[in-house]
């Protein structure tokens, strides 16, 4: 069962989450500050952060962004329905994936089990490292390279890479994206896909140029290529 | 829009003032003309009169008198005409003298005069009479009279003067003419008042009808500019206290209701937080149940299942109150309605034959697909446990004047809905019946629902069917504007 890092002020929620995590196996370490947060990384090594966005002194976000400086360690960030713009902020600074507060453990654990599952190849017979123009993708190794140099990307990048090149040129829509990567519902947040492409695109893509890689199709989705030029 | 009434108070004002200026002028004129009229006539009169009982005095008459004195006299009485040349006639028993050749007696001295002058009036009579041509003239008969034992007797001898009053008539229609024509510019120029005065009624009267018309159109810091002192004025003062007042009270409404609002989603926001503590470890209790005593693990169960009920009350209580405060938001995303429709369905486990969709294919919409899942997910609700299975869902994309629409029909199989209660479905924490304890719901589902359909630009209507089921209608453009 994963080590779980619970950042989040309020003892009841904190209390309370960490009890029902800890009845369902997870190993859990609990911080009230950002700070106290950052501190525990080092040492517990945290395989998973459950990262409450309105924290006093250090907010989420900026939890969020020192996290992402050194890590790639999925981040799930406990928000209230309401806090519109703190979610976009939260996933622009890289989160892979948000909860709702109230919750139940159900809800908590599925979501944790979610992002932290490894995708799916849905063929299964293509060769170890693929390369789509200067990008170089190794579904076994689960690593990303660009021009030979390793990109880290946080799991929900990867996961939404490694699903929409598996098959290149297919028009994958929001909902579709949400439900494949995310395992959300299909009603789910699509600004969570966008936030997801746009820190992907930052990673991958020419900053001056046009998306060569994830393309946008206007009224639909997304879609992986065509990529112009060499495929080896 | 100025209207122009036909018997507005423009028009009215000036009927009267043309009214009062014609009835001054006409009056005015006519008694000037009267007076001067007489004054003209009497002062001719007069002189005409007493020059010819002078002359006649001043002769020494010879009675009887022949032809040919009788004709000296009128034609030497002739000449002294006063104030104007006159015919004169001399009458003597049988005898007949005219200060002119013909005729030898005139035609407008009047038999009336010739007894007036015989019978009663020794000291001569007059008389204005007009000729078969209309020309006015003046008449004087006067008697040549003798004194005898002290009393005057007359002689016989009748003298006859005819003067044209030509003269004085043109001097009376010149009055008249300038009577006309002091009183047409007169009317006229009666106009310029009447439209100043009309003007200094109707402009305050227009600026308050504007100004109620804006008040009326909630802008209630609609004042009047209060100008003099005098009734308008007084009204213009009572307006703007009144519209003051109003605003007050209004103010104060609003600002109790923002309170209102504010504390309940206060409350609701103080409430989450423990409820999340709580919710995270009803599992806890539900699991550890089994194991304890069964009135404990009842009353465990009771607070679990609660607990959940009531997060989802606050749940909808902060959506309700982020819709009051507008601060809903809409995270568009362009979807395949039919599949939309699916999935909702799906994840209810409403597929399972309670509910029919018949869904359009390849119809793509712009909406928030959270929110029309909370839509569509308590219309079908609503229709499951309020009306009854099977319930049908229609979708059809019609062309609207405003761009396409998109129509979802969720009818249900129940009794249908009263009609005293149709215009309430919507209203929060509604209950079809009073004494119908909690439901499923937290009350605030179709409030939400009705609110997020707005949010998309949208609408629902509730109705009964022809089959006798309820009929609610989702009504919401096919891409909505964020």
């Amino acid at each position: 069962m994963p080590r779980v890092l619970l950042i989040e002020d309020d003892p009841s929620i904190r209390e309370g989450v960490g009890l029902g995590l800890r009845r369902r196996g997870h190993e859990v370490s609990t911080a009230d500050t950002g700070e106290a947060g950052l501190a525990l990384m080092g040492g517990f090594r945290p395989e998973l952060v459950l990262l409450d966005l309105m924290l006093p002194g250090m907010n989420g976000v900026q939890v969020c962004h020192r996290i992402r400086e050194t890590s790639e360690v999925p981040i799930i960030m406990l928000t209230a329905r309401g806090d519109d713009f703190d979610i976009v902020i939260g996933l622009e600074a890289g989160a892979d994936d948000y909860i709702v507060k109230p919750a139940r453990t159900e809800v908590i654990e599925a979501r944790i089990r979610a992002v932290l599952r490894r995708l799916a190849d849905p063929s299964g017979v293509r060769p170890e490292v693929e390369h789509h123009g200067e990008l170089a993708i190794d579904r076994a190794g689960l690593t990303v390279a660009r021009s030979g140099d390793r990109i880290a990307l946080a799991p929900s990048e990867l996961k939404l890479l490694l699903h929409l090149s598996a098959s290149p040129e297919q028009v994958f829509s929001r909902q579709q994206l949400l439900e494949y990567v995310w395992e959300h519902s299909y009603h789910a947040d699509a600004r969570l896909v966008d936030a997801c492409v746009r820190r992907l695109r930052h990673k991958i893509e020419d900053p001056d140029a046009a998306p060569r890689y994830i393309q946008t199709v206007r009224g639909f989705g997304y879609r992986f290529g065509p990529v112009q030029g060499a495929r080896r | 829009m100025r209207r122009i009434a036909p018997f507005g108070l423009r028009t009215r004002l000036i009927a009267a003032f043309l009214l009062v200026a014609a009835i001054s002028a006409v009056s005015t004129a006519a008694l000037t003309y009267q007076k001067a009229r007489n004054a003209i006539l009497a002062q001719s009169q007069d002189m005409a009169v007493s020059t010819l009982r002078d002359q006649l005095d001043s002769k020494n008459l010879r009675i009887p008198m022949d032809q040919e004195t009788l004709q000296a006299l009128v034609s030497e009485f002739a000449k002294r005409g006063k104030p104007r040349p006159w015919a004169v006639f001399g009458e003597y028993a049988d005898l007949r003298a005219s200060s002119h050749i013909n005729p030898p007696t005139s035609s407008v001295v009047t038999d009336e005069l010739r007894r007036q002058v015989v019978s009663a009036n020794p000291h001569g009579a007059f008389q204005r009479v007009e000729d078969a041509s209309g020309t006015p003239y003046l008449t004087v008969a006067m008697p040549a009279v003798f004194t005898h034992q002290g009393k005057r007797e007359p002689t016989g001898l009748v003298v006859y003067a005819v003067m044209p009053l030509t003269t004085e008539r043109e001097t009376v229609d010149a009055m008249v003419d300038a009577a006309k024509q002091g009183a047409v510019p007169g009317l006229a120029i009666a106009v310029v008042p009447a439209l100043l005065a009309a003007r200094g009624v109707l402009r305050p009267v227009r600026h308050m009808r504007r100004a109620a018309e804006r008040l009326g159109r909630g802008r209630l810091d609609t004042r009047i500019e209060v100008r003099g002192a005098d009734e308008l004025a007084g009204l213009a003062r009572t307006f703007n206290e009144t519209a003051r007042a109003l605003e007050q009270s209004v103010s104060e409404l609003q600002d109790a209701e923002v309170r209102a609002r504010r504390f309940a989603s206060d409350v609701s926001h103080e409430l989450r937080t423990p409820l999340a503590g709580m919710l995270a470890v009803t599992e806890v209790l539900d699991e550890d149940a089994e194991r304890l005593d069964p009135d404990t693990a009842k009353a465990l169960r009771l607070i679990s299942a609660e607990t959940g009920k009531l997060a989802d009350l606050v749940e909808d209580l902060m959506e309700i109150s982020r819709f009051d405060a507008r601060a809903a938001e809409l995270n568009l995303d362009d979807v395949d309605i039919a599949v939309a429709v699916t999935k909702t369905l799906e994840r209810r486990h409403w597929d399972d034959g309670r509910v029919t969709a018949e869904l359009p294919s390849g119809v793509r919409a712009r909406l928030d697909p959270r929110r029309f899942d909370v839509v569509l997910a308590n219309l079908v609700g609503n229709a499951l446990q309020h009306g009854g299975a099977p319930v049908t869902v229609t979708v059809t994309a019609l062309p609207g004047p405003d761009g396409e629409r998109l129509l979802i029909e969720v009818a249900d199989s129940g009794p249908g809905i009263a009609p005293e209660v149709l215009p309430h479905i919507f209203d929060r924490f509604f209950k079809a019946d009073a004494a119908r304890t909690r439901s499923a719901g937290s009350g605030l589902g179709l409030a939400i629902t009705l609110e997020n359909a707005r949010l998309h630009g949208g609408t629902l209507y509730a109705a009964n069917g022809p089959g006798g089921g309820a009929v609610l209608t989702l009504d919401m453009p096919l891409e909505a504007d964020a």
